[in-house]
């Protein structure tokens, strides 16, 4: 399982604060917190209220750097933004967002070949989100062909089904299940799935719960990525313990712990 | 018509573990050993990296072992002289490493105090320069009081000790420590207890490049195959990214090749079983050689003859068929 840490975010206020004062600190927390928590992406959003998008991008991309290792999820509409983060990259990342539009398409499969980055290739085009999974699928194989035209290997390509929060289209849930299911036949070698799993919780009570409760159906359906709040403790449990009954690990009974540092845990040295 | 070969590319490998000290690195052997460091299943070159063989050691009593009389055949002439013993398993047989099995600490046998071990232990320090590895009498009361002493006496060699149960894992643990030695975790056939005991000596800070797994190997015709499996799935769980997995493997294989019948029965007993010499030869070569394949790394033999068969058969292996 591929999570993406979600923290580093200009939605968040924190954030936001540390980006327009040019203050690192924030910045510097949750990536180190994130990076322990066992991220192995963080994303990196300038959010929504910044001006200059590319000299905020650049700057938040220098600074996550500064104090991990951890490769970056760049996360922007911008693809200016986009770009000019991938350039300081130490290490290939991976670029948030594509949906299944041409010109897009173009732009960022090149730019994605060029810095050997993977992609989040939402199933969505100029006419929204599909209703169900026959048409989501339809623009994930348009996503696949594109990214295979461009030379880019389908396991680099993370498609993203797209799941609305349940309180308001409880309908989309299965859809985004049996989706994820079909990705897998696609290509060979598959492309991989990914979800951004707080959507499926906006505005509910007990989001955690909802986050968590989704997250472990979606990976018993194949999901392989998820951006995520990996803060979240009772959902890395969750994540730790789905991957046991899937036999994606080996069982050991302080196996949440080791999942939990497998990051770092355990060399001792 | 061009063959296109399928090679499996794994995310992970088994970790190197590195045995014995050198003068400079504060011991006294002549070389080290490498084991592990494979990134693909047992000798497929051709997928991936096996870039060290597999080693053999001859398992060395302290003692007059408890053995059957079918050995004294090899080593009549030292028995009870761990010294010699040694000197002719490295010189004669070419063993790459000696594994000194303490049974004079045995309350069975005579259980003497862990001074004498020790004493025993440097006389086969002094004898050859080979690493080595010390396993203990398998009794937790007397291995606590044991392999401190052992280890202490051995300080700076980086012996492989054993052995480390999920029941008994901390004296020796930080004996090893302290001492700066191998450790030897020894799990009943089962791959959970494997991982969970990796993760209890890591946790007191041994470097996971100083563990070995013991998964408990059987004799040929004694559940063979449950082993063969956990090691099949040890080495997955290495090659996929499992750290708490991914250690080489310590096959004890005289001993369990000795605890068969078929190993053990005189030739009067079942006349149509042949002879006795030949019979457990090879029934130790053959447990050996299943375990090899598996993806053991260690392999403690009793017999010389069958330590010979192993090493031409370990020589096949390692031979490249890279494509």
């Amino acid at each position: 399982m591929i999570l993406v840490g979600e923290r580093i975010n200009g939605m968040f206020r924190d954030v936001r604060r540390a980006v327009q004062k040019g203050d690192p600190t924030v910045i510097h927390e949750w990536a180190r917190k994130q990076d322990a928590a066992g991220a192995d992406y963080l994303d990196i959003n300038v959010g929504p209220a910044m001006e200059d998008r590319v000299t905020a991008m650049k700057w938040m991309v220098q600074v996550t750097q500064e104090v991990t290792d951890v490769p970056l999820c760049l996360d922007s509409t911008d693809y200016d933004a986009i770009e000019a983060g991938l350039e300081l990259l130490k290490r290939p990342g991976m670029i948030n967002s594509v949906p299944a539009e041409q010109d897009k398409m173009d732009r960022v499969f090149a730019m994605a070949k060029k810095h050997d980055a993977a992609v989040i290739g939402l199933a969505m085009n100029e006419r929204g989100i599909p209703k169900n999974s026959e048409d989501r699928l339809a623009l994930a194989m348009e996503l696949v062909a594109n990214a295979d035209g461009y030379g880019i290997p389908t396991d680099h390509l993370f498609i993203d089904p797209l799941i609305l929060p349940c309180n308001v289209a409880q309908d989309h849930s299965p859809e985004v299940l049996e989706t994820l299911k079909q990705i897998k036949f696609l290509a060979s070698p598959s492309p991989k799935s990914i979800v951004g799993l707080s959507n499926v919780s906006q505005k509910c009570l007990d989001r955690p719960l909802v986050n968590r409760t989704f997250l472990v159906m979606a990976m018993a359906c194949g999901l392989d990525a998820a951006i995520v709040d990996v803060d979240d403790t009772e959902l890395m449990d969750a994540v730790a313990t789905a991957r046991i009954l899937l036999n994606q690990d080996v069982y050991a009974d302080s196996y949440l712990k080791v999942f939990k540092g497998r990051g770092t845990q355990g060399t001792g040295e | 018509m061009p063959v296109d070969i399928v090679r499996e590319k794994f995310v992970s490998k088994v970790g190197a573990v590195t045995l014995g000290a050198t003068a400079e690195q504060g011991g006294t052997r002549s070389h080290t050993l490498t084991v592990g460091g494979d990134s693909t299943l047992p000798f497929l070159h051709f997928e991936g990296e096996v870039p060290h063989r597999p080693v053999i050691a001859i398992e060395v009593p302290d003692i007059a072992p408890p053995w059957e009389e079918a050995l004294k055949k090899y080593w009549g002439d030292v028995w009870g002289d761990p010294a010699a013993w040694a000197k002719k398993a490295v010189e004669e047989h070419q063993a790459d490493l000696v594994c000194l099995k303490i049974y004079s600490a045995d309350p069975d046998l005579g259980g003497a105090a862990p001074a004498q071990a020790a004493e025993k232990l440097r006389a086969v320090l002094e004898a050859v320069k080979v690493p080595l590895v010390v396993i203990g009498t398998g009794i937790d009361e007397v291995d606590d009081e044991l392999m401190p002493v052992i280890a202490e006496a051995g300080a700076g060699e980086n012996l492989l000790l054993g052995t480390a149960t999920q029941e008994n894992y901390k004296t020796l643990t930080a004996a090893c420590m302290v001492h700066k030695h191998s450790i030897i975790g020894l799990s009943p056939i089962d791959i959970n207890i494997c991982k969970q005991l990796n993760i209890l000596i890591s946790e007191m800070n041994l470097p996971l490049s100083r563990v070995v797994i013991d998964p408990t190997v059987g004799a040929l015709g004694y559940g063979i195959e449950y082993t063969y499996s956990i090691m099949e799935r040890i080495r997955f769980g290495a090659l996929q990214g499992d750290r708490m997995l991914a250690m080489p493997v310590f096959c004890n294989v005289g001993y369990e090749a000795w605890r068969a019948k078929e190993t053990k029965a005189p030739v009067d007993e079942f006349p149509e079983w042949g002879d006795a010499v030949e019979r457990s030869t090879l029934w130790e070569a053959m447990t050996a050689s299943v375990f090899v394949q598996a993806g053991g790394h260690i392999f403690v033999m009793r017999n010389p003859d069958a330590a010979a068969m192993l090493r031409r058969h370990i020589d096949e292996l390692m031979e490249s068929n890279v494509y």
